[in-house]
């Protein structure tokens, strides 16, 4: 059965704290943390884009996996913030991790799903057995206009999975999807930050998408709430995975460990699957669980997983998310602006 | 001049990307970059294409205050001597470590950032810098 046989994560070192942020904008009430639900957020350092943070989730994803690189035949990478309008970070990224030159490439978007989206294409194509092994990166370095409500969570990060089915750390055993055309949140090109519909992007996109997709996943596989040990979410802050949460009737415990955006803020087409990532980090095997990417747009795709004992003897191969989390060094405001080009004049 | 440096990035890619030097199979030698001859044995060797295990420790370092234009925004930023653990050294940034920080000796990995962009509409060069291993399981 198709799975997912290995997976690696990547966050950038430097931090700034949100109420530093908040300051900056004349808000010194020290609160903001605890009302969008994200302490801190990740900030890639000057050398850093789509593609490195790609290439650095990948190589942990391969080595995790314990593969020959020239057996994937097929990279995606998600991601709205890719490097060069025209010409695919999947090439670097295959390039860089030592792939076969016969494979199929392709950059992909769709907001904070792109990276999902790629799964299902691998799994589409690894269930066809057009390919053995194939890559989806969810990776940004998400884009928040100076004193945007975005400034708060855009953040930086990816994680790589590795499908195929040989020997497979964790199952999946389903995915559905919900796509609908809404203006929540958008770029237009040559533009340098998104717009979006402020709290419009809650109740008729996060939450009608993110329910959808869940419901259509419990009515396919013919489960209830109750079966799944871990629920992952899409978290544009920390705020909506856990009311999300408990819309559906999922117990605060079952969702807990999914939620990395406090302390790393939001990472766009990195945030689900680095969730993920960080429950497959802690997960006992026989373990199931129910993951729903969001994306602005906008589509959910609903993933149910079990964990296999595979995955236990492959711990302590790769740096874990938390590994990530914890490594990490404040910056201030005036460095984040020097490290996001927010200083122009610098070119 | 979108175009400049399009051919000699190309050119590295192997080596910038994957740290693919040779080893001269005569004298048991390795190279980074990669050399067309071996040097010590010259007509009797035999070089071989040879991939980096991207560890080493500094061999020696400087902390660049004053950069040219393209790398104002990192300074202050670290450039070092790697001694690679196959024995060849070669020059590269270090990054995840603070100027202050940085040691001769200290143990580091090869990690993959972006190194030059030739302008904003150019191409973008990527490839190997060094970072201290990290003290988490499984990063060696």
């Amino acid at each position: 059965m198709v799975g997912i046989v290995g997976y690696g994560v990547y966050v950038p070192r430097y931090r700034i704290k949100t109420t530093d942020i908040a300051e900056v904008w004349g808000d010194f009430s020290g609160t903001i943390g605890k009302g969008l639900g994200v302490f801190e957020k990740s900030v890639p350092g000057p050398d850093e884009d789509v593609a490195t943070i790609s290439v650095e989730a990948a190589r942990n994803a391969v080595k995790r996996a314990q593969i020959d690189p020239r057996d994937i035949e097929a990279v995606y990478v998600g991601s709205e913030s890719h490097p060069y309008a025209v010409k695919p970070t999947g090439t670097i990224v295959a390039e860089a991790i030592g792939c076969t030159h016969d494979m199929t490439c392709a950059d992909l978007e769709f907001a904070c799903k792109a990276g999902t989206a790629g799964i299902q294409m691998a799994m589409g194509l690894v269930k066809s057995k057009m390919i053995k092994i194939g890559l989806a990166i969810g990776a940004d370095t998400a884009q928040g206009r100076p004193g945007d409500a975005l400034e708060y969570s855009a953040a930086a990060g990816g994680a790589a999975y590795l499908i195929g089915t040989k020997n497979p750390l964790a199952t999946i055993n389903e995915t559905v999807s919900f796509t609908t055309d809404t203006p929540d949140f958008w770029r237009r090109e040559g533009e340098d930050y998104p717009s979006h519909g402020a709290r419009f992007t809650g109740e008729p996109a996060y939450f009608r998408h993110v329910e959808a997709g869940a419901k259509s996943l419990l009515k396919k596989t013919k489960t209830t709430i109750d079966d799944y040990d871990y629920f992952v979410f899409h978290m544009p802050n920390g705020k909506f995975p856990v009311a999300m949460g408990a819309q559906l009737g999922v117990p605060k415990e079952k969702l807990e460990d999914s939620l990395v955006v406090r302390q790393i803020g939001n990472t766009y087409s990195g945030s689900a699957m680095m969730g993920l990532a960080r429950v497959l980090d802690i997960a006992k095997a026989g373990s199931t669980i129910f993951m729903v990417a969001y994306g602005s747009g906008a589509g959910s795709d609903a993933f149910s997983i079990t964990v296999e004992e595979a995955i236990e003897e492959r711990r302590g191969e790769v740096p874990t998310v938390d590994d990530y989390i914890g490594r990490k060094t404040y910056v201030n405001y005036a460095t984040y602006a020097k490290f996001r080009r927010k200083i122009k004049a610098l070119g | 001049m979108a175009e400049q440096g399009v051919a000699q990035v190309w050119r590295r890619i192997k080596s910038m990307y994957k740290g693919v030097g040779n080893r001269c199979e005569t004298c048991k030698t390795y190279y980074f970059p990669p050399r067309p001859v071996c040097p010590e044995c010259r007509r009797k060797g035999k070089l071989v294409d040879y991939t980096f295990k991207g560890l080493g420790k500094i061999y020696s370092f400087s902390i660049v205050r004053q950069a040219p234009e393209d790398f104002k925004r990192q300074i202050p930023y670290i450039v070092a001597q790697v001694e690679l653990d196959e024995g060849t050294r070669l020059t590269a940034q270090i990054v995840n470590v603070d100027p202050e920080d940085v040691k001769i000796g200290m143990r580091v990995r090869a990690c993959f950032r972006k190194i030059k962009e030739f302008g904003q509409g150019g191409i973008i060069m990527y490839g190997y810098k060094f970072e201290p291993t990290m003290k988490v399981t499984g990063h060696e």
